[in-house]
């Protein structure tokens, strides 16, 4: 470039005029600079689905926390009035042996809530471990370790709990350990991915060169990377894991009675259709409004934290 | 591709062998038995009875009988119902199964493609708020809620569609309906995705700049690119809707293979529910591999051979 300038001829400075732009500021940055986590928040602010999922949650976990604390009747109270239509004194209703299904549907969340989060934290714990570490330590332990993984994977999830909770017998703790039982593979899988990608940054090798031994590399670059894959993968685990709950419940496998739950409340509503149809219509309601506003959030971080949206 | 087709058949086997084991070692310590049903039997009848079914032999000999029989597909008598076989229920009621998903599995492909082509065409605008809205929903709402809902509002209020029962295709409309509505949104989100990173390309702005027509463009190029996603997502669709059939024919009373699971269950008919267990999972593993051999043969990027990156 300077050696063909050099052939041009020579045209003196006045020539030019400056017609506008701002020469004393071009080199100051268009934006202001933010912080990776704080763009992924102000990104997840503007997607208006996973704001309204978010929401959503925060109210149905508040209902969940205080409906059935403030409440009148208990969630196991028979009150003498069978099947009654939602009214005033009963918002949703009252089922076959005259309970409130108010709050029963709140307990129900408690449990639905509670089960999904408890799956989700297991996934992530087992999860997390096996994927880091078959990820960190690699070669014959990696390959062992991602065998396994794939049997258990290639085992169908619903029917391997399906059988367990035959084995167990319905109940809370029974179900929590028949989710877990196969779903931490998923998350394993992932953070096993997200490892091995960042294992071979140039910043780990320049960390390692600066004398940077492994603990301090997991928890300042292992971790803080892997944290968005990880939180995506927990959000959309929950919400699976209350599905899951409901449906073993409509088999008949869920918590047992007098507890409630969504899905046995919703499986009793569907053999009382044709008499009471809000049995079924509320719990119906709640599962698929809970569901679709964990999928929001999840959808919704998941796009905030991909970098290729970056702009 | 003969070589990675043997490595995933070896996976298969050893997943069932682990799915075999794991039945039998928990059906045996599971509580509750099929003979204890409102009468209790005679003692003698009862040790006749254990005798039979081979209760009596030590675990090793009853495993390794349990191996055998498996292995030559036989999953021995139903413990309930005397003299049905299992072999004889899911023979029977298979093929419902079948054509319930079959069905299942055109309407979710179809109706998903269609939404997810209309999204994305009509890009931030009406159609594809409308059909994104859908979409989520049908994720949204369980198979087995929407079941009931279907019956209550389409069959019982509107009268259109028969309540429940298996007496030809009108009855299969509602119960292919529930189960096909959640993989339909699946689909259509995937299907949207694809199709919105297909438009952006280099070769759609070329067929566009040659003066093809909008749906031209579609069918002749973007969706055939735009469905490789559809075709991984056919596994877990088959999964989902073999599974999502076990409540569903529950509701709407079809005698199907997953009615007869899910009574097993309740039955503790362990021959029963051992023997649709594992064949259940012949059934999801052998599709799993089809849809990965599918996958390879139709997209040319990927390479079968070493099955490793």
């Amino acid at each position: 470039m300077t050696q063909s300038n050099e052939n041009l001829p020579k045209i003196s400075k006045d020539k030019f005029t400056v017609v506008g732009g701002k020469h004393d500021q071009t080199d100051q940055l268009a934006a202001k600079s933010v912080s990776f986590w704080k763009e992924v928040r102000l990104r997840f602010m503007h997607n208006k689905l996973a704001i309204v999922g978010f929401f959503i949650l925060i109210i149905v976990a508040l209902m969940a926390i205080f409906v059935p604390w403030l409440s009148p009747y208990s969630y196991r109270e028979q009150l003498g009035v069978y099947n009654a239509p939602p009214s005033a004194s009963h918002w949703f209703g009252t089922d076959d042996l005259g309970r409130d299904i108010f709050v029963r549907a709140w307990m129900g969340a408690r449990i639905s809530l509670f089960i999904g989060i408890t799956a989700a934290v297991i996934d992530l714990i087992i999860g997390v471990a096996w994927g880091s570490i078959a990820g960190l330590v690699g070669g014959r332990v990696d390959d062992i370790m991602m065998r396994i993984a794939d049997v258990l994977t290639a085992v169908p999830y619903l029917l391997v709990v399906i059988i367990l909770l035959v084995v167990l017998q319905p109940g809370l703790l029974p179900m929590i350990i028949a989710l877990s039982i196969t779903g931490w593979v998923n998350m394993a899988r992932i953070v096993r991915g997200e490892v091995l990608s960042i294992k071979s940054r140039e910043y780990v090798l320049a960390a390692r060169t600066l004398g940077a031994n492994t603990t301090h590399i997991i928890m300042k670059h292992l971790v803080p990377n892997a944290l968005g894959a990880i939180l995506v993968t927990m959000t959309l685990t929950i919400p699976s894991a209350i599905f899951t709950e409901s449906f073993l419940s409509y088999l008949g496998l869920g918590v047992p009675q007098p507890m409630a739950s969504w899905g046995t409340m919703a499986s009793d509503g569907n053999n009382a259709l044709d008499t009471a149809p809000w049995r079924l219509i509320f719990p119906a309601i709640l599962i698929s409004v809970t569901i679709f506003a964990f999928n929001a959030v999840g959808d919704g971080l998941r796009d905030a934290l991909d970098p290729k949206l970056r702009k | 591709m003969i070589k990675y087709i043997f490595k995933r058949l070896l996976y298969i086997v050893a997943a069932l062998f682990v799915i075999v084991t794991l039945t039998f070692f928990l059906m045996r310590i599971a509580p509750g038995s099929p003979f204890a049903s409102e009468k209790s039997l005679p003692p003698e009848i009862e040790a006749a009875l254990q005798e039979e079914y081979g209760l009596n032999n030590p675990w090793y000999i009853q495993y390794k009988d349990y191996l055998v029989s498996t292995a030559q597909f036989d999953f021995g008598e139903s413990m309930k119902y005397k003299g049905r076989s299992t072999n004889d229920m899911i023979a029977e009621s298979f093929p419902i199964s079948l054509t319930l998903g079959v069905e299942a599995m055109i309407l979710a492909v179809g109706l998903g493609v269609l939404v997810g082509v209309i999204t994305s065409l009509y890009h931030n605008r009406f159609p594809d708020y409308l059909g994104t809205t859908i979409a989520v929903l049908g994720i949204s709402v369980p198979s087995f809620i929407l079941a009931g809902l279907l019956q209550y509002f389409v069959g019982l209020k509107m009268q259109l569609l028969p309540i429940s029962g298996w007496n030809g295709f009108i009855y299969s409309i509602m119960p292919a309906f529930a189960i096909a509505v959640t993989h339909m949104g699946f689909i259509a989100k995937l299907v949207r995705s694809s199709m919105l990173e297909q438009n952006s390309s280099e070769y759609v702005k070329m067929a566009r700049a040659k003066g093809l027509g909008k749906w031209t463009t579609v069918f002749k190029h973007t969706l055939r690119n735009a469905l490789l996603p559809v075709v991984t997502y056919l596994g877990p669709l088959f999964a989902g809707v073999i599974t999502g059939s076990f409540i569903v024919e529950q509701i709407f009373a079809i005698p199907g293979l997953g009615k007869y699971f899910v009574t097993s269950i309740t039955n503790r008919d362990y021959t029963v529910i051992m023997g649709t267990t594992v064949f259940y999972s012949i059934i999801l593993l052998l599709a799993v591999l089809i849809v990965d051999i599918i996958y390879g043969l139709i997209d040319p990027r990927i390479n079968l051979k070493g099955g490793k990156k």
